[in-house]
């Protein structure tokens, strides 16, 4: 299966998903109707493991439900693999899901489970057999077939619902926050199968949560939204690094947000002044007008603390908090605003670094991000 | 001084009761509901069991003497002219009556009931109330106000008869009461709501995102209703079809009215031998072949809820 995949060319992947414009409007015409999802354009490749990210209430669901064709969309066409799939019920679309609560049959087996899809589409018994078999293998349950579904932990049922979906070689899967009800561990580990498992079967994945880490490790690429509105739309790395506006900046990770005013430019650099007069250098994003405001944004760990005196800002330590790998501190700028800061634990930091201490910060030009507004 | 007496006494006569060993303490505990089970129910019942092997009196009432006379005049028929038996199928047809209708309730109910109770079970939790509620307001009218009122919707010059010629069905009145084709209507309309209840009950359980789940694995509505919903409504579409087979078996208002007397029941029969035909011991043995029939059934029920639950497990 591995080897078959990966000779197929990268160039003969095209347009899995397309959404035009969907608008969804739930109680339309009443007083109390809610826009779930405003004019959402957005094209999902074949083989991609694509995530929807964002919020609860800012409409993932609903776009996944849209997808499966539980709902219908209120304007705006749905296009699967080219064709429009409006009023195409759920059970006509080449679509699977992996529900949030996993939705196992209580009434059936484990192995019955997997088999419904096949059997709904009527399929040779002999070779429903053989799939049911090779699913329970490939979730790693191969002895597990006959036991009842109400019989079996979370992480179990996790899987199960993933081989119930599989079985019938959807041509998407959707995924409804499906790492949602495990414990931490048992979440680390599925990352990394449902990883796997989207890279061995070459389904398209469509990933719904609300974790900004399981979207980043486990994407090809990542849609954030925000009440009904696409935010941005990118690989992990540039939607972390390259935030679109202060929401996606501030939902991917912690991030320093701080209002600044653009001053003169300085060779490929541009000099934004902070509140209370603190400068940092950045990077021009687009025409910044000197003068013109806006919101930077600079991650905790691309922040260095000294305790040494020399260049940089000077700031005094105002919170420590020791996390394993890092330590996290709250430094308040002699002439800006307090800033997060992430350190790495490593040997020899640390000295000289308790709160009250006063403390070099050093910002290296081009860490904190210009985001529009 | 005296109430600190009965205190004492009082202490002594707990400490006293909960010393005794636990299977004691719990019989005596229990006796309250023994003695109500035991006078309600066991005794009366017992009472129609030995009548059944008795002699009826001329003027009703019993005379005390051992006979399978009841039992054998279910089945035969003594010549009043030489006092031979011939077999005689007229009582047995009367009991196959009984379970026909009753199945024919049971099935009607089930049509009727299942989507009904399904319908209420996908309302929102306000609806659901209410619909619930109309289901139960029949029974606040007396069953006999409303048996006679199916009487006279279904009579000749009845609204029934005169919508379906008004609308050109048919040009003379359907003489449809009185008819085997009214009991069974009467039936179905008295224990309706046995059915829609307990499937409700059992419907407003299910998960409804199984029923998504099913959808999405390319079931189609007939399929979700076949292999999802009512495998899970199971235990109630049994314990309804039970509410309402038991009470139409024993049915007795539907039949006397609806049927006009001519088409008995078995809980006519009895009715009957307990009254005008002043024979006891007949009517006895009537009821305790219709309890055993319905005891057969409940056991064939409660062998396959276990042998379901044994799987389940």
């Amino acid at each position: 299966m591995n080897a078959a995949l990966s000779q197929t060319p990268p160039e003969a992947v095209g347009t899995a998903i397309e959404l035009r414009s969907v608008t969804k409007v739930f109680g339309t015409g009443s007083a109390e109707s809610v826009t779930a999802l405003d004019e959402v354009s957005l094209a999902i490749r074949d083989n991609e493991f694509f995530t929807l990210l964002g919020p609860s209430g800012c409409g993932k669901t609903t776009l996944l439900r849209l997808l499966a064709g539980f709902e219908q969309v209120t304007r705006g066409d749905i296009l699967l693999f080219g064709d429009d799939v409006a009023g195409l019920p759920p059970h006509k679309r080449p679509i699977n899901t992996v529900f949030q609560h996993y939705a196992l049959f209580p009434h059936m087996t484990v192995a019955e489970n997997v088999a419904f899809g096949l059997r709904m589409l009527r399929r040779d018994k002999a070779e429903i057999g053989r799939t049911v078999e090779s699913m329970l293998t490939l979730v790693k349950m191969p002895d597990l077939g006959e036991r009842k579904s109400s019989q079996l932990s979370g992480g179990q049922q996790q899987r199960v619902a993933l081989a119930r979906a599989l079985a019938n070689h959807p041509r998407v899967l959707l995924l409804d926050e499906p790492l949602s009800a495990l414990d931490l561990k048992l979440r680390q580990e599925m990352r990394l199968e449902l990883k796997t498992l989207q890279r061995e079967t070459g389904i398209t994945f469509i990933f719904v949560t609300h974790d900004q880490e399981e979207a980043l490790t486990m994407s090809d690429r990542i849609a954030v939204l925000r009440a009904g509105r696409i935010q941005q739309v990118g690989t992990p790395d540039v939607i972390y690094e390259h935030p679109a506006n202060p929401f996606v900046a501030n939902f991917m990770g912690e991030t320093n947000l701080l209002p600044a005013v653009i001053g003169a430019a300085e060779r490929d650099m541009v000099r934004c002044h902070l509140e209370g007069g603190a400068e940092i250098l950045a990077r021009p994003v687009g025409d910044n007008a000197a003068g013109s405001r806006i919101t930077l944004s600079l991650r905790p760990e691309r922040i260095v603390l000294s305790a040494d005196s020399g260049s940089g800002l000077t700031g005094r330590i105002t919170d420590c908090l020791y996390r394993g790998t890092d330590t996290s501190y709250r430094v308040t700028l002699e002439n800006g605003p307090e800033l997060l800061v992430y350190e790495q634990n490593v040997a020899d930091r640390g000295n000289g670094m308790s709160v009250g201490n006063s403390v070099r910060v050093l910002i290296a030009p081009g860490a904190a991000r210009i985001l529009a507004g | 001084m005296a109430e600190r007496h009965d205190a004492a006494d009082r202490a002594t006569w707990i400490d006293r009761f909960s010393s005794l060993p636990s299977a004691r303490r719990s019989l005596i505990l229990l006796s309250p509901a023994f003695a109500l089970i035991g006078a309600f129910g066991i005794a009366p019942l017992g009472l129609i069991l030995v009548y059944s092997f008795l002699v009826p009196g001329t003027y009703g009432g019993v005379v005390w003497e051992f006979s399978f006379g009841a039992y054998i005049q279910f089945l035969f028929e003594r010549d009043i002219f030489d006092g031979t038996l011939a077999f005689s199928s007229s009582y047995l047809q009367i009991g196959a009556r009984s379970v026909i209708l009753a199945g024919l309730a049971v099935v009607g109910c089930l049509l009727i009931g299942f989507p009904t109770a399904y319908f209420i079970a996908t309302r929102s939790p306000g609806i659901r109330n209410i619909l619930i509620f109309l289901v139960t307001v029949p029974f606040w009218t007396n069953l006999l106000v409303r048996t006679f009122s199916m009487m006279l919707i279904l009579r000749d010059q009845g609204p029934l008869n005169s919508i379906l010629m008004g609308i050109g069905i048919t040009e003379q009145p359907l003489s449809l009461l009185y008819t085997d084709f009214a009991i069974g209507l009467g039936l179905l309309y008295s224990f309706l709501p046995f059915m829609v209840l307990p499937i409700y009950a059992s419907l407003e359980r299910i998960d409804f995102r199984l029923v998504e789940a099913a959808y999405d694995l390319y079931a189609n509505r007939w399929r979700v209703l076949q292999r999802i919903l009512i495998p899970l409504s199971l235990p109630g579409i049994a314990g309804g079809c039970f509410l309402v087979f038991i009470p139409s078996l024993s049915s007795f208002l539907a039949p006397d009215l609806l049927g006009g007397g001519k088409h008995l029941m078995i809980g006519n029969l009895i009715a009957q031998q307990f009254g005008t035909a002043r024979n006891w011991p007949f009517g006895s043995a009537a009821a305790m072949i219709l309890l055993s029939l319905v005891l057969i059934a409940l056991m064939i029920y409660a062998r396959q809820a276990a042998r379901r639950d044994q799987d389940a497990v």
